[in-house]
């Protein structure tokens, strides 16, 4: 009894080991495959096109009301203290060093990442992978590769947006509606924002780009088992994405801090 | 005249000439020659494991420069394995795969790549690239893998389409084709690199009789225009005996016979000649 619940646990372990190691090498080949040229400008357009420019409207709406909540939230808070004041501190600096990073990475998880990996999956199950190898073209390079990229150039210009979007509304909120000064609120802003908060948030988004590209791409290439397959991995890489964007967030939080 | 499960004329009754020659002209493949030529492809053997059972136990099979060999065999023998280990999307636990005296697998992947330019493949799905239109698959090969220019990559894949019948279907997805068109499509994207071997697992597989001949004939057709060497994984027993030149059985991850079409035909060997003439009782127990 105490034998095989140790084999069963050891086997898990030696599972997971394996498949860590896979994904690390799945990650490494995939980034020297997009740092070595030629890097298909046209492939990578076309990713940033579908991860990034499509993806702008769910951020603007999600960063407007993000910034919307947090100067409701923040002016009763401040209030309490008589600090209405500092609220487009409060607000902005909460934006750039955290919702807008990570709020963006999980919205483009949702977005692009299942998009992607169902993509990639249902080329696996469609023998469509195999296809481009038999044509002696490599598919990481020509599948994963600008994905990749894509997924580095976009996301820190959605989160730079995300970050513009939800101070706006932040503001729409506490001055046009709460009464806060405009002169106060924008001041307050540019004062206590500094350069090394706006770099630590680039410096997440594209940590965070690299994190759900990485998952999403592994496990749509490894799909298996048909349709339900294709299934299990979408949701799979969403979930894991979401989860390390967080956990990530935090390490590096604590790093950057 | 009747349309077949292509769901339009052009399917069966193709309009332009090129197409009539191809699909509609009985082809008949020749005589067995491959014994007096070096193989092209050789598989020493071959063993490989899948999820601890063992689906090709040691394959020795030689593939004769410029015929179509036949493989056949139950559904489960490991054909598609032999198929993918010809081309080196499968690896070897043991044994060598020789592409003209070459093992594949011990190639670097660059050196992979290059040995695949001699390749065309055949899938069973047909395996074209759903986002892309028909002419986009037939030319994506060449896009990718040569320097040609766009006007030259257009003549060559409107002759080819022209030639399976399909040159008004290129600005269709796959998903508006029928299973027939498919697999012409398919064929059309393999012939395309003009390479020297080509692998088609399956190709008439679900088909009806009459869409299954036409691919045949258009198979044989190709063969007498390119001398290509062709491996072909088929269940059409016993018509295929009339489409290739060579045969192998393949029975539990073995081969367990080869020969000509009329060799294999006459078998002695109990499996074989329940493969040949599907019987249900025999030495095969499905149940």
């Amino acid at each position: 009894m105490v034998l095989s619940i140790a084999e069963a646990l050891g086997s898990r372990a030696i599972r997971a080991t394996r498949s860590l190691g896979k994904m690390g090498v799945f990650l490494g080949t995939s980034l020297a495959r997009a740092a070595v040229p030629p890097y298909r400008a046209r492939n990578i357009v076309k990713q940033v096109h579908f991860i990034g420019v499509k993806s702008v409207f769910v951020i603007i709406l999600t960063a407007a009301f993000t910034g919307m909540v947090l100067a409701l939230q923040g002016f009763y808070t401040l209030r309490k203290f008589g600090s209405e004041g500092l609220l487009g501190s409060a607000v902005a600096l909460s934006l750039i060093r955290e919702l807008g990073p990570v709020l963006s990475a999980l919205m483009v998880t949702g977005r692009a990442g299942s998009a992607l990996t169902a993509e990639i999956g249902i080329m696996r199950i469609g023998e469509q992978i195999d296809s481009l190898e038999t044509m002696g073209i490599d598919p990481i390079r020509f599948l994963v590769a600008p994905r990749l990229l894509g997924f580095l150039l976009s996301v820190p210009l959605l989160t730079a947006i995300f970050d513009v979007v939800g101070i706006s509304g932040g503001y729409l909120v506490g001055v046009k509606l709460l009464g806060v000064n405009a002169g106060v609120y924008l001041g307050q802003m540019e004062a206590s924002v500094e350069l090394g908060d706006v770099t630590n948030g680039i410096w997440k988004s594209i940590a965070f780009a690299l994190l759900i590209a990485w998952v999403c791409t592994f496990k749509g290439y490894f799909a298996r088992h048909g349709a339900e397959g294709v299934s299990r991995a979408t949701t799979s890489a969403v979930v894991v994405s979401s989860v390390l964007v967080l956990v990530c967030d935090y390490f590096l939080t604590s790093v950057l801090l | 005249m009747r349309a077949g499960n292509d769901g339009t004329r052009a399917g069966l009754d193709p309009q332009t000439p090129d197409a009539k020659e191809w699909l509609c002209k009985p082809c008949s493949v020749g005589p067995y020659t491959g014994a007096k030529r070096e193989p092209v492809l050789r598989l020493i053997d071959v063993e490989k494991t899948l999820d601890g059972r063992k689906v090709l136990d040691g394959i020795t099979i030689a593939v004769p420069r410029g015929q179509i060999t036949a493989i056949i065999g139950l559904s489960g023998a490991g054909k598609s394995l032999l198929l993918k280990h010809m081309i080196g999307l499968m690896r070897p636990d043991r044994g060598q795969v020789l592409l003209d005296g070459v093992d594949i697998n011990r190639l670097t992947r660059q050196g992979l790549y290059e040995a695949r330019k001699r390749f065309g493949m055949l899938f069973q799905s047909g395996a074209l690239f759903d986002s892309l239109t028909v002419f986009e698959n037939v030319a994506f090969p060449l896009r990718e893998r040569t320097d040609m220019p766009e006007g030259e990559i257009r003549e060559k894949v409107r002759g080819i389409l022209r030639k399976v019948g399909l040159e008004k279907a290129e600005e269709k997805f796959p998903d508006e084709l029928s299973g027939g068109m498919v697999r012409r499509v398919a064929l059309a994207r393999a012939m395309v690199m003009d390479p020297e071997i080509i692998l088609f697992d399956e190709p008439t597989t679900g088909l009806d009789p009459i869409i299954r001949n036409s691919i045949l004939n258009l198979i044989c057709r190709t063969y007498h225009e390119h001398h290509f060497t062709m491996v072909m994984i088929s269940h059409d027993l016993p018509d295929i005996f009339q489409w290739c030149h060579h045969v192998a059985v393949v029975h539990d991850g073995r081969v367990i016979e080869v020969g000509t079409p009329e060799e294999i035909r006459n078998s002695g060997t109990p499996i074989v000649r329940q493969l040949v003439d599907g019987d249900i009782t025999g030495p095969i127990q499905l149940m």
